[in-house]
This record gives C-alpha cells, sequence and structure tokens, in this order.
C-alpha cells in the first residue's frame, strides 16, 4: 500500500467517495514542517521563572540534608526546594506518584516519591528543585548546593535485589514487588505427555524509549482563582491532572493540563513523572509561572526505562510439532520504581508470550525486582517485543530438535479464523478495570503468514542461504507476532455546530505525533457526510471535555474513532431536528448533503445559515472492555561477517491486518518506523549500569538509536481481511506491531545465517561485540 | 545543558590570538568548529575563563598544496577537505578517510584543528596523521615549533600542546606516485567514532614486494598508533595471503584496546587485524586485490 500515491490534500477529496480507507496526506504536517508546531519549549510566558533540577549523582544514599545557602545567595535565583519544603505542604509526607496501570494494593510501599525525602534510590532522581530568572542562573545554582548523603551499596542487578540483603523499601519484606502468573489449562499434563521438550534461557537489556521532543512542563500559574495550567501535557492529560491534583491536595477542577503539539511518545512521555508535580508546586509555592525543559540527560537518566529481564523458558511439542504447552520463570528489573505503568511489562509477558499460537497450556510467573536503576515504565510493544523473541526462539528450536522445517510448525500451531475467539492465558493479579482476561477478537493468523512468505518468495530465497564468495554468511527468518490493542473503559468525543457554521470536533484521544488529526478526522468526515476541511478539531486538553482518556495501548483512533462515530450520529438527528424547524418539514425527511440541510421541496440551508439561528453541542462516547487484536508475520534476510560480527540487512518484510486501515498512509508509516525502532533493539539500544548502578549511557553517543538511514530495506504490507467486530469501525490498533516481532524474526534469521557455527543467541542487543564473542565460542565448542 | 559563564574574544589576527591564550593562563581555550568543546561545556566537564574564537584569524582555513606536501590550516573543515578535488591524488588516504568522519552537519563545522586536539583516540585524523608521518605546527607568543604526529598524541584526549599553543597547521608529507593506500573502520552506526579502523599505505617494487608499507591503527589503544611489527611482517616481502595474514596477525597482536561500551578489547583486537588485511588487500592493484573470504 505504500505504493499508492497519496492524496495531495484532504481537501480535494469533495468526489464522494469515503475518506476512511484513503492515504491522505497528515493534516499536520504543513504546519510542522513550517516550523508552526507548538511544542513544550516554544511555551513563553510573560513573567516566566525556570526551573532545575538537582539530581543525585549516587544510586543508593540516605539524605542526611541539603544547604542550600550559597545558591539562594545567588542573584537571580527565587527558590531552591527540597523533599522537607515538600513534606511540609503537603500535610508532612512527600506525596507518591500514583500507578495509572494495574494499582495494585501491594504496590503501595514502592510508589516512587516525587521528591527525595530520606533516601535516594536511583541516579537522576531529584534532591532539589532550583528556580531561577534564567535556566544559566538555575544551572549555576546547582552547582553552589551542598548536599549530604551517606552512600548505601547499590543493588545494581535483579538477582541481588531478589536475595534481600538489602531492603529498597522501608515496611518491606522484599524488593520482589509482585509476581504475576498467567495459567491456561493444564500445563503439568501437557509436558509429561511431550515428546520433546526445548529449555532455553534468555536474557532482553534495559532500553529507554527515546522522543525527539524531550519532557517539559510549563506551570502557569492564575493568581486570580488560585488555578495552574499546566502547558506541555502529553499523552494522558486527565489522568495526569486528577494525580498532580491529588498530590497538591487541590480539587482537579482548580487545574488544567494543555496538550500542545508532542514529538513522540512510544509509551514514555506523558506519563506522570515527578517533574510534573515539581514544577506546579513550584508555581504554587512562588505564586509565579515556570518553565522547566528537561535535557537529553535527564530523560536518559528519567524518563521510563523498559524491557530488562531473563527469562527460563520450556516449550513442550509432540511428535508431529504441534507445542502442547509453555512454562517457566520471567525475572523483570524495573529500577527503582514502578511509576504509572511500570508493571505492564511483567504484566504481558507471562500472558502474551504465547502469541498468535494455539498453545493450551500455560503457566509462567513473572517476578517484578526493584533495583538502584532509573525507574520503569512501558516502550512501545511492553512485553511483547520480548516474549515474541522467547516464543519464536522456543519454537524455532524445538522445531529443529524434532527435525522439523520451523515454517511447518507455525503453520500446524497458528490460530485460524476456526479458532476465534481465543482464548489467552488468565493473568493474575490484576486491578481494575483489567480483569486478566482477554481474548482474541478475529482473524487467520495462518492465512496472513502464508501471505507473508509468499511475498517474501521463501521457498526461492532458502536455497540462497549459508557462506557466499564474500565471506559472509546468507540467512533468511521469519516469525509471526499479535498485537494488542484498543483499551478501555472508554474514550469520548465532542461535536459542535459553531457560529460560523464550522465543525468543531473535540476529542479525548492524545496526539503523540502519530497523525491523530488525520486519521480522526477522515473518521468524522464520513461519519458526518462533510468534507475534512469543514470540520476544525480540538484534542486531548481537560479544558476541552470533562473526561479523556489519552493514547496508550494502541487505543486512540480505535477508541477515539468509535466515539467520534457515536457522536456524529447524534449530531446528524440534532442538526435534522435544527434544520426541519427552518425547512419546514419531519426531521427525518431533512436530508444532509455535505455543509448543507435539504428539505424534500428542494429547499435548503447551509450548516452556516444554521448555525445563525442556533448552536448545536452533542457528546458522544464509546465504551470497551475487549481489546483489539490486529496480528501478522515479518521475514528477513540478513549477510553476517562472521570474524566482525557485523549484521546487514539486506530485505525485511513485515505484513499486519489492522481490520480497517483508516489511512494506509499511517499505518505504513507506524509500521515501518515500529520496525525501524526495533531494529534499535536488535542491534543497538543498550541501557548500561555499572555495579554501583551509575548509568554508563548518559548521551546520544553512547546509548545508540536506529536512524531512518541505517535500515533502508524494509517493506510493510497492510491488510484488511478480518475487521474487528468489537468496534464500529473495524479497525484494530496498529502502532506497534512492527516493533514486537523484530526481536524474534531478525534473531531466527541471525541464526539461520549462522547455523554451521551452531550459534544460538539467546541477548539482546546482537552488537557486533557480542555477535562475534558468540560465533567465537560455538567455534571452539565445536572443536 | 547551559554552559557555566565564560568570557568571549574574536580576534582578527594570529598574534592576537596567541597574546589572549598566554594571557590566559591555562584558562583561555581556543574555539574553532565547537564540535567537542562546545558540548563539553554544555555538560560542565570544564569551565574556561576565556574562549578564542578563531573565526576571524586570516589563513587558518587555508589548503595549500605543494612540493613539500599538503598544508591544512586548522580551520580547515572536514566539508573542505571533502570538497577540495586535488586532495584525491594529493593525499588519497585523508581523502578516503573523511567520509568516515560523523555526519554532514558536524563535518559542515568539525576542524583539522579541533580534531587533533581533542586527540579522540577513535578519531581518524589523527590516525591519518601517524600513518603518514604529518607534522603538527603549532604558535604561542613564544614562537613556532613543529611536533611530530607520532609525538604529538600522548593519550586519551591528551597531546603535547602547552596551555598557550595552538595548532595553526597539519603537514602531509609529499604522497609518493607508486602508493598504494586504504582506510577501513568499522563502527556501530555510519558516522559513529570508529570501533577500530586501520590505515594502510606501501609501494610495491618490480616484484610486488612491499616497500614504505605503514600501518596505523585508531581505535585500538589511548592512541593512535603506528603498528611497527606488522608494518615488518609485510614491508620488503611479496604482497600475498600468506604476508597479508602475517602482517594481519601482527597487528591483532600489537594493539593495546580496551573494554567500553561498545566493543571489548578482545574483539577490536580481532577487527583490527581483519580490518588490516582487508586494507592490504583493498589496496593492492589488481590482480591482488581480490577480496579474502574467511
Amino acid at each position: 500500500m505504500g505504493e499508492r500515491a497519496p492524496d495531495l490534500l484532504p481537501e480535494s477529496a469533495a468526489d464522494g467517495r469515503p475518506f476512511v480507507g484513503r492515504p491522505v496526506q497528515r493534516v499536520e504536517d504543513l504546519r510542522l514542517l513550517r516550523g508552526r508546531g507548538r511544542y513544550a519549549d516554544d511555551v513563553a510566558l510573560p513573567g516566566m521563572l525556570h526551573a532545575a533540577m538537582l539530581r543525585s549523582s549516587v544510586a543508593h544514599a540516605r539524605l542526611r540534608g541539603i544547604d542550600a545557602s550559597a545558591a539562594l545567595a545567588l542573584p537571580g535565583v527565587h527558590a531552591v526546594i527540597t523533599g522537607a519544603d515538600v513534606a511540609r505542604a503537603c500535610g508532612g509526607a512527600v506525596p507518591r506518584v500514583p500507578l495509572r496501570l494495574q494499582p495494585l494494593e501491594c504496590m503501595e510501599p514502592y510508589r516512587q516519591p516525587a521528591i527525595v525525602a530520606d533516601r535516594v534510590r536511583h541516579v537522576g532522581e531529584v534532591l532539589a528543585v532550583v528556580v531561577a530568572d534564567s535556566l544559566a542562573i538555575a544551572e549555576d545554582a546547582l552547582e553552589r548546593i551542598e548536599v549530604d548523603l551517606e552512600t548505601l551499596p547499590a543493588v545494581a542487578d535483579w538477582r541481588s535485589a531478589d536475595s534481600g540483603d538489602c531492603l529498597l523499601f522501608d515496611g518491606t519484606q522484599t524488593n520482589r514487588g509482585v509476581t504475576f502468573r498467567a495459567t491456561r489449562g493444564d500445563a503439568a499434563a501437557a509436558f509429561a505427555s511431550a515428546a520433546h521438550v526445548q529449555r532455553e534461557r534468555f536474557s532482553m537489556q534495559r532500553q529507554a524509549p527515546v522522543t525527539m521532543e524531550a519532557r517539559g512542563v510549563v506551570a502557569e500559574w492564575l493568581a486570580d482563582g488560585e488555578r495552574i495550567v499546566v502547558h506541555g501535557a502529553a499523552k494522558v492529560p486527565f489522568f495526569n491532572r486528577r494525580a498532580c491534583a491529588s498530590m497538591l491536595g487541590i480539587d482537579a477542577s482548580k487545574m488544567d493540563f494543555l496538550e500542545g503539539d508532542t514529538g513522540g511518545s512510544f509509551g514514555a512521555r506523558g506519563e506522570f513523572y515527578v517533574e510534573d508535580f515539581l514544577v506546579p508546586f513550584a508555581a504554587r509555592h512562588l505564586g509565579r509561572t515556570i518553565k522547566w525543559i528537561s535535557d537529553r540527560r535527564e530523560d536518559l537518566m528519567t524518563m521510563a526505562q523498559s524491557r530488562e529481564s531473563e527469562a527460563e523458558l520450556e516449550m513442550a511439542f509432540a511428535a508431529d510439532g504441534t507445542i502442547l504447552g509453555v512454562r517457566g520463570t520471567a525475572w523483570c528489573d524495573l529500577g527503582a520504581y514502578p511509576r504509572t505503568n511500570g508493571l505492564i511489562q511483567p504484566r504481558n509477558i507471562p500472558q502474551f508470550l504465547t502469541g498468535p499460537y494455539r498453545i493450551a497450556a500455560v503457566d509462567i510467573a513473572s517476578h517484578v525486582l526493584f533495583t538502584n536503576k532509573g525507574p520503569a515504565g512501558t516502550y512501545r510493544a511492553p512485553g511483547r517485543f520480548e516474549t515474541a523473541l522467547f516464543c519464536e526462539r522456543l519454537l524455532e528450536r524445538g522445531a529443529q530438535a524434532l527435525g522439523l522445517d520451523p515454517v511447518q510448525v507455525r503453520r500446524r500451531n497458528l490460530l485460524t479464523a476456526a479458532d476465534m475467539p481465543w482464548h489467552f492465558a488468565d493473568c493474575s493479579p490484576s486491578a481494575p478495570p483489567s480483569s486478566g482476561q482477554t481474548e482474541t477478537d478475529s482473524g487467520d493468523y495462518l492465512e496472513l503468514y502464508e501471505r507473508c512468505l509468499a511475498e517474501f518468495d521463501w521457498v526461492a530465497r532458502q536455497a540462497r542461504q549459508g557462506r557466499q564468495p564474500d565471506g559472509r554468511y546468507h540467512g533468511i527468518g521469519s516469525a509471526c507476532f499479535i498485537e494488542g490493542g484498543a483499551a478501555g473503559p472508554r474514550e469520548n468525543a465532542r461535536i459542535e455546530l459553531a457560529g460560523d457554521g464550522r465543525i468543531r470536533l473535540i476529542v479525548g484521544s492524545t496526539s503523540v505525533g502519530q497523525g491523530l488529526e488525520t486519521s480522526l478526522g477522515q473518521i468524522a468526515a464520513d461519519a458526518l457526510g462533510v468534507p475534512m476541511s469543514a470540520i476544525d478539531m480540538l484534542h486531548g486538553s481537560t479544558n476541552l471535555l470533562a473526561e479523556g482518556f489519552g493514547s496508550y495501548h494502541s487505543r486512540s483512533t480505535v477508541m477515539g474513532g468509535s466515539a467520534i462515530v457515536d457522536a456524529a450520529g447524534k449530531f446528524k438527528a440534532a442538526l435534522r431536528e435544527l434544520a426541519a424547524t427552518y425547512l419546514e418539514c419531519l426531521p427525518e425527511q431533512v436530508e444532509l448533503a455535505g455543509t448543507e440541510a435539504r428539505s424534500p421541496r428542494g429547499r435548503a440551508m447551509s450548516f452556516a445559515e444554521l448555525a445563525r439561528h442556533e448552536s448545536i453541542g452533542v457528546d458522544g462516547s464509546f465504551a470497551n472492555h475487549h481489546h483489539t487484536y490486529a496480528y501478522g508475520a515479518a521475514c528477513a534476510h540478513v549477510a553476517v561477517d562472521p570474524r566482525t560480527g557485523h549484521v546487514e540487512l539486506l530485505d525485511y518484510l513485515v505484513v499486519e491486518d489492522v481490520g480497517r486501515a483508516i489511512n494506509p498512509l499511517l499505518v505504513h508509516g507506524q509500521l515501518i518506523g515500529g520496525t525501524v525502532q526495533g531494529m534499535g533493539g536488535v542491534c543497538l539500544e543498550q541501557m548500561v549500569y555499572d555495579g554501583d548502578g551509575q548509568m554508563l549511557t548518559g548521551t546520544l553517543a553512547d546509548y545508540l538509536l536506529p536512524t531512518s538511514t541505517d535500515y533502508p530495506r524494509i517493506r510493510g504490507l497492510t491488510f484488511e481481511a478480518y475487521p474487528s467486530p468489537i468496534n464500529p469501525i473495524g479497525a484494530k490498533g496498529a502502532g506497534e506491531g512492527g516493533t514486537i516481532v523484530v526481536g524474534a524474526v531478525m534473531v531466527n534469521a541471525i541464526a539461520a545465517a549462522l547455523r554451521e557455527f551452531g550459534v544460538n543467541p539467546v541477548s539482546l542487543p546482537l552488537s557486533p561485540s557480542r555477535l562475534w564473542e558468540t560465533i567465537e565460542a560455538a567455534r571452539s565448542t565445536v572443536k | 545543558m547551559k554552559p557555566p559563564k565564560f568570557d568571549y574574544a574574536s580576534p582578527d589576527s594570529l598574534a592576537e590570538a596567541l597574546e589572549l591564550l598566554a594571557r590566559g593562563q591555562g584558562e583561555a581555550r581556543p574555539l574553532a568548529g565547537g564540535q567537542s568543546l562546545m558540548p563539553v561545556l554544555a555538560f560542565r566537564l570544564a569551565a574556561p575563563a576565556l574562549l578564542v574564537d578563531l573565526r576571524q584569524v586570516p589563513g587558518l582555513d587555508r589548503i595549500d598544496i605543494g612540493p613539500d606536501g599538503v598544508r591544512l590550516g586548522a580551520r580547515v573543515r572536514w566539508r573542505d577537505i571533502e570538497r577540495d578535488a586535488r586532495l584525491c591524488t594529493a593525499a588519497p588516504l585523508l581523502a578516503e578517510a573523511i567520509g568516515h568522519v560523523a555526519h554532514y552537519q558536524i563535518r559542515n563545522r568539525g576542524t583539522v584543528g579541533g580534531s587533533l586536539a581533542h586527540a579522540d583516540p577513535a578519531a581518524e585524523l589523527p590516525g591519518i596523521a601517524v600513518a603518514s608521518d604529518a607534522l603538527v605546527e603549532v604558535a604561542s607568543v613564544r614562537g613556532q615549533r613543529t611536533i611530530a604526529a607520532g609525538d604529538f598524541f600522548l593519550g586519551a584526549l591528551s597531546t603535547a600542546l602547552e596551555p598557550d599553543e595552538l595548532i595553526t597547521a597539519l603537514v602531509l608529507p609529499p604522497w609518493p606516485a607508486r602508493r598504494h593506500a586504504a582506510f577501513e573502520e568499522l563502527s556501530r552506526r555510519r558516522g559513529d567514532f570508529a570501533m577500530a579502523g586501520v590505515a594502510v599505505g606501501f609501494e610495491l617494487d618490480g616484484n610486488a614486494r612491499a616497500t614504505g608499507t605503514r600501518i596505523a591503527a585508531i581505535g585500538a589503544a589511548d592512541r593512535p598508533l603506528r603498528l611497527r611489527t606488522a608494518e615488518s611482517a609485510l614491508d620488503g616481502r611479496t604482497v600475498d595471503a600468506r604476508a597479508i595474514a602475517e602482517a594481519a596477525a601482527a597487528a591483532s597482536a600489537e594493539v593495546d584496546p580496551a573494554d567500553d561500551l561498545h566493543a571489548s578489547a578482545a574483539y577490536r583486537r580481532n577487527l583490527v587485524g581483519v580490518l588490516v588485511e582487508r586494507a592490504i588487500a583493498r589496496a593492492c592493484p589488481p590482480p591482488f586485490n581480490r577480496r579474502e573470504a574467511a
């Protein structure tokens, strides 16, 4: 679908064809490419002061005291706010960050304090906030603050955390916060009857979702009414307002969180971070408007980190390759705190490890461990990128052990339309609104895998594997995936007829750069029967709607779009009602044609004329506790230089069925961009901490991100064979699929290339150095 | 990410620049392209009292090619080198290596003097300088001197420059007409600092024997290294697969790499050997240059 030429502009499309399904160019781009975006750092308000954070340089310590007198003496410094100041203003204790997802009772002792009160638990944790006339002065002041820390031994890996020798949280008996367990069927029986059991131990590195725009908060103090307006909100502004107001001890109506443009989220940006409390707190404390913009080093230290895990797993096979069951244990290193959504990766690992396969028996435990590293959060495809690799490697290795072709084993075990809906393993514990139970909605996973193999020319390429004349080894690999999306509980939309006859659409979904205004504009234009250009869209901010849920879990288009469909129906009914009065006919006789209402006798009024008489405003909503499951497959062709460990990606194809592609350009972009991001996890990205809990990857020269020029040969195909039956537009969340499968398919391809060396990569990233060492180790074993 | 306070001067003569550096008593730093210095300041890893901007100092941006070789002014940018077609014949090794230096945005600003003064052990230009027996020209109020590239780099980010001295040029000796050369490096991503890189040059006599052999490595020790044992292993011998393999093995044994985030010491040691082998093979004119497979 990427080959199809995009329509020039949404305005050009008044030819009666629906907008949904067409590759409409992003309506956002003209503005953003001309530099007219409004990101957090673009917000400049009169009289604004600037904040800088004093961050801990040690990973684990007791705070004995802070002497800020030299900093306060610096001209231009307005305040140095410490944990003691925050506690004093907040009823004696420093408020703590609430869990947004999976708010389990047992997480209570592990919640993150908004600022260090007595104990530092990771490098980068905030010890004090300096507010000054300029950022330069604030940073000068940071150097003058004397901090008295009693350094404690750092708990730098999950094993020492699990030993419990050093407890990180007072009032707990363990650093193991919770254990998730997913079960289905009778795993013991399945393993007892197996012809072959494949065992593997995997490890996945710590990664950081790096957004192009760093985090930023501008807290505007409105003295009359003692209100605080927070600029720079993203992803989940409504939740963040509730969290912040509750931590400040004020009513949420005293705050607004405004969403501007957002330069990426990947799960991390827009979650509630301590600065989202500290900056509004400082604004209230001083009665001033205050700006704080994170720099890249701060973001790397403190924005969500994810994926670090180990897993010991086994997969049971029948002699014919039928997968009978999977069981085992995972250990997830969440760093210092669970923060708002850090539990999602460890809870997804056991439930979604079976991926797109018909595996009837499951028993997997996943332990959550806290260490003195950067706190956890989600990273695009949380728990899914990891488990796709685990599952696919078990499958591939098990098939080889049985003497079967892994492709045949996939065919035997992939879910088909006849299996729908397939109930995944139940996962517990689970906090409402999540029930811990979920099932697939629609699709035929086998059919799409076959399509992927055919498009890739799998059979012909098989013959071209192995050593080439240039000394490199070629290999091909394939893997399959599912992608959960469309988290509930609901989303809201409002449609208004403005005084000038234009249609104002307000939705609770948020834009983190994914083209939301375009995709939701297409849905709204079709639902209302008007051109996209007749609609002005607003989204996300808390001053627009009573309630919104935002963008995560690939939900914004499906949930926001479905809410729009509901609102559009009500809006058209209201329009007919209004027009009927002036056109002198019955409401059901009114024909809505574009931005005009017509009577059976040929009278017509434009929306603009109707708007002069009366305004209209309707609210729509879509509630849903079921998830959509997009699914797909990918194939990769690599060339590996065994002497340097260098991997060249020669070809990569990923296919995904998204139910309904609202905008093929956007879906295609998600697929390609997600794939490149996943490549980072395979080859480049690794957040490294030493034994003292010091972060060694504090710049983008050391934390290596993939760029658009690094992986030129990526192709994506989108299918719409099986619309989702659980929402009115048939769409499935499609923001993460590209990422999920990359690790699995790349490792399969690399292992295939190096088959004659007997290489079995079990940990990422496969840097040239690590891959070469793996090859050397295998070579010496062969000898 | 705001630099600490500093004074700024933009002198319009070399004499004035040197005077400012001398008066700064070690607290003054020259500023050219700023590609290393500005990040250091932003991270507050250094806090010089004065930055002496060289932008208006005349003559430092010249590339002169003459009988004494190639003279690159200290403020010559990577982009200037890339664009100067004369260098393809006057300094082929330099021309080849420049393509590996960072990304075009950095190549638009980064300078010869800045790279030499920063002395990153994995930087390309210091490696080319060492491989070419280049001379670093430096000046101060006390006068001028010339330092052989091999003596200039003392360790990671450490050079023989005195605090009041300014690099004015790098002089690459004339390129022998019959010299064959190649530069090879491998980095995590294109434009990153190399995990290791090698520069190789030699002439072939009438019997296809290597003479004047020079082999240098970057990213394989705390400074760019000439690999003398590897050079001896090749020099005077017919350049065949065996000689190449022996030179490569000698190179691996000779370097002193360290473990870091991007590669282990063992890997770097291996990589130097592989790159030396490939560079020699590629430098050879046909029919010697068929790539030797693993």
